[in-house]
């Protein structure tokens, strides 16, 4: 046989990659690295100072803590509502299937506004909490409500078509064979569903860390208390602080890339651990 | 363990899937559901299961009434058509899944579990695909699999949807053989559904004929092929031909042929549908009195020890189909075209109301 060179059966590999790098190039790589240049026009001393100041740390924990619980809060209720969606029928379901979507479609200040009214001292939600005392809107608790809000879609949608490919026999089989309810679920629907639901995951997460508009609304932008990052940086850009503003940019770049890092290596290894990528 | 069915009614909104079925199950029988797509004999596989539950009527499992309790309580082992099998698991945790879930008391240990998987993996004759995953595996052996899973928990009853229906034709008839000895080895009460009548008649003890949701006819192979108690079954158990005709004090007269009948000698000039099996067809170069067709020869299909003949009545212009030995049509040097005579045997006459 004559030696033939190794051609992939999908061609134009070499194209599709130049133009995906391309892309990626002008639409991520290049403004994110004007942030690190930009950031590093600082010495090291005002650079610190941008970065690490109590004022600004106080509103990492707040931002990633925020963004974590919101998220985790998403995978819960996301999962739980993914699942009425694809495994009942009833009366409006296509409605509400349109209502998931609603957090991405809706401007995220209108989002902050209905969210600071309704949780507010004198809103619908505020005014019944109130007296259990539970302080919600211009607090930490205020910043976690509006970063579940945004989050929810991600959750439900990665995990939905994935649920929906789960044939109801595998259930099923495993509760002809003896499982109960939660074996069922924790042996066999939970490890079909686990990427997705790590996907979803680390989207909702990634969304809360960016967001900015429909938190300053009902955070109150406390200092120390209830002052996200984003915020801290949009205040710096305000009073021209460029430098500084793209330093702490830069620092909440480099901690958002090593959780999502962190999180699709958690994500490799649990599928390894659960058998799937096979 | 034997199951009774009786009077199971199931509908899907103004859908019948099942109207009124009552049929026993001795123990240690292989049964058979046959029937056509939509007849109803997937639901009621899936009732006896406790996957489904029927509208009204009841399932007992060795005279215990079964029809409310849950499907992980009933002890049966299910087979499904498409497997099922747990695709994040190796074939050994799959054959493991039912004794693992067990509670702890009753659950054996880890040596124990090893040496009961090992042993039906053994029985299956896949006990060196333990590690794979099944999306490893061929559909044949994930079949296998899925059948070492269900043996697993020791059902009291085996239930198998289809489960040779996804595979193709050479592999299904190797299981379905493969099925019965295993039957004969186990002895375990089993019903498999099938749309298959072919394999129903092969594998099982008994067969169940169903159509539209009630049960035409229950009875061994030889019962239901040599004596068709409807219609339905005798068109839906092998080809057959169709003879529209009159029946008249025992005579059956189809066109101007006049066929002796074993019964209806009591009818009174009455319309009826005769049906023939195309083996039952006796072919002559020369007519024999009042009783044969002339026919024309259109097409021989020469495959096997047996030829098919398709051939089209001179009267009315109807096809009818016909088999004969390889000798027989050797000895006759039948050739497209021709003209021969046609006697039909064996027929079974159902009256026309």
């Amino acid at each position: 046989m004559k030696n033939r060179p190794n051609k992939n059966t999908l061609p134009g590999f070499n194209l599709s990659l130049g133009y995906a790098i391309l892309y990626l190039s002008l639409i991520v790589i290049i403004p994110l690295s004007a942030t690190f240049l930009k950031a590093f026009t600082l010495n090291w001393a005002d650079f610190w100072q941008a970065v690490a100041s109590p004022r600004v740390v106080a509103s990492y924990k707040l931002t990633f803590g925020a963004s974590f619980i919101g998220a985790l809060i998403n995978v819960v209720f996301g999962l739980l509502t993914a699942w009425v969606l694809t495994r009942y029928h009833f009366f409006g379901k296509k409605f509400v299937d349109a209502f998931v979507d609603f957090p991405f479609a809706l401007p995220t200040a209108v989002a902050g506004i209905a969210l600071s009214a309704i949780y507010s001292t004198h809103g619908w939600i505020g005014s019944r909490l109130e007296p259990l005392g539970i302080h919600v809107a211009y607090t930490p608790l205020g910043v976690v409500v509006a970063l579940t809000f945004i989050g929810l879609p991600f959750v439900v949608r990665t995990v939905q078509p994935v649920l929906e490919d789960l044939s109801a026999e595998v259930e099923e089989a495993a509760a002809s064979l003896g499982a109960n309810r939660w074996q069922v679920f924790y042996k066999i629907i939970l490890p079909a569903i686990w990427p997705a639901l790590i996907t979803g995951f680390a989207l909702a997460f990634a969304r809360a860390i960016g967001e900015y508009g429909s938190v300053i609304f009902i955070a109150g932008n406390m200092p120390m208390v209830s002052e996200i990052t984003p915020l801290i940086i949009i205040t710096k850009l305000e009073q021209y602080d460029y430098a500084g503003a793209t330093a702490v940019a830069a620092v909440m770049l480099v901690i958002s890339f090593i959780l999502l890092f962190a999180i699709n290596g958690f994500q490799w290894w649990s599928n390894r651990r659960l058998g799937n990528n096979r | 363990m034997s199951i009774e069915i009786k009077n199971i009614k199931r509908n899907f909104g103004s859908f019948s899937a099942l109207n009124n079925v009552s049929l026993n199950v001795p123990t240690g029988e292989l049964v058979a559901l046959l029937g056509p797509s939509g007849c109803g004999k997937t639901t009621l596989l899936r009732i006896i299961a406790g996957l489904e539950t029927p509208d009204s009527g009841s399932i007992h499992f060795h005279g215990e009434d079964a029809t409310d309790r849950a499907v992980r309580e009933r002890e049966v082992g299910f087979v499904f058509q498409h497997y099922a099998l747990f695709r994040h698991m190796t074939v050994f945790e799959n054959v493991a899944f039912g004794l693992r879930v067990r509670p702890k008391l009753t659950r054996p240990n880890e040596a124990e579990i090893r040496r009961r998987v090992h042993e039906l993996l053994n029985l299956v004759q896949l006990d060196w695909l333990a590690d794979r995953y099944p999306p490893q595996l061929s559909g044949g052996q994930r079949q296998r699999i899925a059948l070492a899973r269900a043996l697993a928990v020791e059902p009291k009853v085996l239930l198998l949807d289809e489960p040779f229906g996804a595979l193709d034709a050479k592999v299904r008839k190797d299981l379905r053989r493969w099925l019965r000895r295993l039957h004969d080895e186990l002895h375990i009460t089993s019903v498999f559904v099938t749309h298959d009548q072919e394999e129903a008649l092969e594998v099982a003890d008994r067969i169940v004929v169903m159509n539209h949701g009630i049960v035409e006819q229950i009875g061994s192979p030889q019962e239901v092929y040599d004596h068709p108690a409807t219609p339905f079954v005798y068109q839906f158990l092998g080809n057959v031909n169709l003879f529209h005709s009159r029946v008249h004090a025992g005579v059956a007269k189809i066109g101007d042929v006049e066929l002796a009948l074993d019964e209806h000698h009591q009818t009174q000039d009455s319309a009826a549908v005769a049906y023939v099996r195309p083996h039952d067809i006796e072919i002559f170069l020369e007519p024999d009195g009042e009783s044969s067709f002339k026919a024309k020869i259109n097409y021989v299909h020469a495959l096997g020890s047996i030829v098919r003949l398709e051939l089209e009545r001179y009267d009315t212009n109807t096809y009818v189909e016909a088999e004969v030995t390889r000798e027989r049509f050797d000895t006759l040097k039948l050739n497209e075209g021709e003209t021969v005579y046609l006697k039909p045997r064996n027929l079974r006459v159902f009256l026309q109301d």
